[in-house]
């Protein structure tokens, strides 16, 4: 079996592992509230919300950091997967909606007297689970195909799945698409039969998460030391040269781009139930461009770069929005410049000349 | 005392005052009476008869005894003769209006404007008569059409003559008023029409004559040609203007993503700015100079324009010229460029929307047919946007800059090794890109509110523009930009609005599929990217 770390990479991983699995579980509900080594909900909830943002922001990096493409529809994507975890929490609601009815609130408001097709067993969670996944997938694979096989690259490739991320939001946006239109699902109250707001239920989403986390990173780190992940790098370096060796840069490009789309699928999924809402705004063309900068803070092609860039800037975000809420955007705005300007490799390049391979 | 004030009153009387036996009948009457007494006072046409029916709806009229009194706040009036009453009697007992008679005096005064001095209110009165008036309204129609030299009013109360005609005249002024209705082009005129062909529920004809009948069906046929042509017409214009707005829009990006290959996300906020930027000389001239109001869009134009451009060059100098080779990087970096910008403008100007007022001379429109009206706001940008592009093409033909421009677009080693000085090209054609944008801005400011994010609507859809029409030929930008302007016009009328842009957003994407280099594409290697 190939080596994925090397000692020292292992033993931050397992500390990484530890530190969610245990002592979050034990801060959060065995030390009193009272007690200064509480973990209150508030942190909970942020650390599942960063560790999701920091699960997008690892296909990110496998799409643009090592296959060099740089996609705008990762948050679309991220949407797709929260919907349908949406559509599970929301058939779990049952009838203590506001109208006592066995359809959501806002389809009696509609006066639908059935679910539409699309809502199709929707209360079994393995099937919305596969949906999470399997409806980006899809989308990304379909699309991919297309655009790849057209030669569709660079900015153009960008402006494209731009314009696809706005026309969904357009999409969702309407009432009649059967998504909540502009509220998207909220008021959740179940989730597998557990009440949802309670603290074991959210300490069990976050270690949930952690899991996912980790698992994609292994999954990651796997693909991008195999060999197909050197010809995604040699893809993405010089494309045509590959093509021109007798590699068929569509299947590598589809298979991760596809790939990476039903990650950012898990993740929607894992974050719905935690901060309790979907709406459409999420798919807006702006979610998906900061996706894109977190992994540039954090350093492209190097994917633990991801995880910091995501909770660097989702941490800064959580905090400028609190404490100066009209200086986040200067700030978010000039970290777009200054990243780019001048530092290239992210802060992760900043360490990597010490000890090569760190990462 | 009391009748000492009476016998005051009596002597305060004017010559004439309205039909007392209306009001009286109006005030004390049955329903049935009211309703004559409405509409004998109607017939009148006397001013005074809708103040005190104004009155009555708003529960302003009281009783004493059998004197009726307008009681405005404290003042109170003798209701036949308007004099205000010195002291007015205490026992007073309020006129109550009910539901019914509320809707028939709204009507009521709604006719009364028929004779209002006010050329306006006639037109607002006559539109809603035309539709089809009350039976109780024809001696006011009558005596309207009489007095009225107004054409466009005069047309209206036609149509409203006709349609009493087409229900209670006989079988030769029907025939007339069918031709006077099938001479228009009005929606209203083809609902009368229609009307008269329906079948009633006892399986005759609402109207019985055959041959009134094939009159009002040929003229029916002519009004429905008439509608549909200028239908069409709004929908060509709609569709043109969009079109227009989309080329001012995605022109400036057309250039500079032509001349530089990189995507500048902030294009959006350079409209911005020149939206601003024509707000606040819109804000100067009405602060120092209100009497030359009507003429600060001619300072506005070179306002915005100058802002914007200046604006992109220090941007390119100061950013995207560092990111030179890195499209991505330079596509994050002024995303990032456009956030601070917004946020800037949030800051100076406030976060909420901003109005701006367009000059006099370019409120109201251009009747092209019966309800389709084209505003003189969306034909002057219709014209501007011409002008903009006759001027950009002037710019890039004509000029050495725009010879300069041209060769970088189509092959910049080249064109730098025939002493062409790039890096100056590269800060010009992106000022006169972000100029371009700039005056997109000034155009908008005309048609809606300016608020921080007004760029950001427009920035896709100049992209898809860009990407439709394909880079280096302003040919490409016009037809892709008047193309989807139509398209979006006309499925906007047949599914929807919010439909048609994805329709047009998917379109795009599936034809950049088909075809990456866009319509028009540059030949040879030049387009090799």
């Amino acid at each position: 079996m190939r080596r994925l770390y090397g000692p020292a990479g292992w033993t931050a991983l397992g500390a990484s592992a530890a530190l969610l699995f245990v002592a979050v579980p034990l801060l959060s509900l065995a030390v009193p509230p009272g007690s200064a080594f509480h973990l209150s909900q508030y942190w909970v909830t942020l650390l599942g919300k960063i560790m999701c943002y920091a699960i997008v922001a690892l296909a990110m990096d496998l799409v643009w950091g090592y296959a060099g493409i740089l996609s705008l529809g990762q948050g679309l994507f991220f949407a797709l997967g929260g919907y349908a975890m949406g559509m599970y929490l929301m058939r779990q609601i049952g009838r203590e909606g506001q109208y006592q009815s066995d359809l959501p609130d806002f389809m009696v408001f509609l006066d639908w007297q059935a679910f539409p097709w699309h809502w199709w067993n929707t209360d079994q969670f393995w099937w919305c689970a596969l949906l999470a996944v399997g409806v980006p997938g899809l989308l990304a694979f379909v699309f991919g195909y297309f655009a790849f096989r057209s030669r569709v690259k660079g900015v153009y490739f960008s402006i494209i799945t731009q314009a696809l991320t706005y026309a969904a939001m357009l999409l969702f946006f309407r009432n009649e698409t059967g998504f909540g239109g502009n509220n998207g699902f909220t008021d959740f109250k179940r989730i597998l039969g557990y009440p949802i707001a309670t603290a074991e239920t959210r300490v069990a989403l976050v270690v949930a998460t952690g899991a996912a986390l980790l698992g994609t990173l292994l999954l990651a780190r796997w693909l991008v030391t195999s060999r197909f992940g050197r010809v995604l790098a040699a893809i993405r370096d010089a494309e045509t040269r590959v093509a021109f060796c007798g590699y068929h840069t569509l299947h590598y490009k589809l298979f991760v781009f596809t790939l990476a789309a039903m990650i950012c699928g898990l993740a929607g999924a894992l974050y719905v139930p935690q901060v309790g809402i979907i709406n459409p705004s999420e798919m807006s063309p702006a979610n998906s461009i900061e996706i894109a900068i977190w992994v540039a803070v954090g350093g492209r092609g190097t994917l633990v770069g991801a995880i910091v860039g995501a909770g660097l800037v989702n941490g800064a975000k959580s905090f400028f929005t609190q404490a100066f809420p009209e200086f986040w955007l200067y700030f978010l705005g000039l970290l777009f410049i200054a990243v780019t300007l001048f530092l290239p490799r992210g802060v992760v390049g900043l360490f990597a000349r010490r000890g090569a391979g760190a990462a | 005392m009391r009748a000492f004030l009476l016998a005051f009153l009596v002597v305060a009387v004017p010559a004439r005052a309205l039909d007392e036996g209306a009001v009286h009948r109006l005030v004390f009457g049955d329903a049935d009476e009211r309703s004559q007494a409405i509409a004998a006072l109607v017939a009148e046409g006397d001013p005074r008869a809708a103040t005190l029916l104004r009155a009555l709806a708003e529960g302003e009229v009281a009783t004493a005894g059998r004197r009726i009194l307008l009681v405005k706040g404290e003042t109170v009036a003798d209701a036949l003769t308007g004099e205000a009453l010195a002291s007015p009697p205490e026992a007073r007992e309020e006129v109550v209006a009910n539901n019914r008679l509320r809707r028939e005096i709204e009507a009521a005064l709604a006719a009364l404007q028929l004779v209002s001095p006010a050329r306006d209110a006639r037109l607002a009165a006559a539109r809603a008569l035309a539709g089809g008036a009350d039976e109780t309204l024809r001696p006011l129609v009558r005596r309207a059409l009489a007095e009225e030299t107004d054409p466009e009013v005069r047309a209206l109360l036609e149509l409203a003559a006709a349609s009493l005609e087409l229900r209670g005249g006989d079988r030769q002024a029907r025939l007339s008023a069918i031709r006077t209705l099938g001479a228009s082009a009005s929606p209203q005129a083809r609902t009368l029409l229609a009307a008269l062909l329906e079948t009633r529920s006892d399986g005759g004809f609402a109207e019985p004559d055959p041959e009134v009948r094939a009159a009002a069906q040929a003229a029916l046929r002519a009004v429905e040609a008439r509608l549909a042509w200028g239908e069409f017409a709004g929908l060509a214009f709609a569709g043109l203007s969009l079109g227009s707005i989309l080329l001012l829009a995605a022109l400036g990006l057309a250039i500079t993503y032509g001349v530089m290959g990189v995507i500048n996300m902030a294009h959006g906020e350079m409209i911005m700015v020149g939206a601003y930027a024509t707000y606040v000389v819109q804000s100067l001239f009405r602060a120092h100079a209100p009497e030359a109001f009507g003429a600060y869009l001619a300072f506005a134009v070179p306002a915005a324009f100058a802002a914007a451009a200046l604006l992109g060059m220090a941007l390119e100098r100061g950013v995207i010229r560092r990111l030179y080779g890195r499209p991505l990087e330079t596509l994050l970096a002024t995303w990032g460029l456009s956030l601070i910008l917004m946020q800037a403008v949030r800051t100076l100007f406030g976060a909420q929307n901003v109005q701006v007022e367009a000059p006099a001379w370019l409120a109201g429109g251009v009747e092209l047919f019966a309800g389709v009206v084209l505003p003189w706001n969306r034909i002057a940008i219709v014209a501007f946007a011409a002008a903009v592009l006759g001027g950009t093409w002037l710019l890039l033909a004509r000029t050495r800059l725009g010879l300069f421009v041209r060769g970088v677009t189509q092959n910049r080693d080249m064109a730098a090794c025939l002493g062409v000085p790039t890096a100056r090209v590269d800060t010009l054609a992106f000022g006169l890109g972000s100029g371009i944008a700039g005056l997109a801005g000034c155009a908008l400011t005309q048609i809606g509110n300016v608020g921080p994010d007004l760029g950001q609507a427009y920035i896709v859809d100049s992209f898809m523009v860009v990407v439709f029409g394909g880079v280096g030929q302003l040919a490409g930008t016009v037809v892709a930009a008047l193309a989807l302007g139509f398209v979006n016009k006309l499925l906007e009328a047949w599914s929807g609005a919010v439909i048609a842009k994805i329709a047009v957003l998917v379109f795009v994407i599936f034809f950049i599929q088909r075809r990456p280099q866009g319509l028009f594409a540059l030949k040879g290697r030049a387009a090799q990217g």
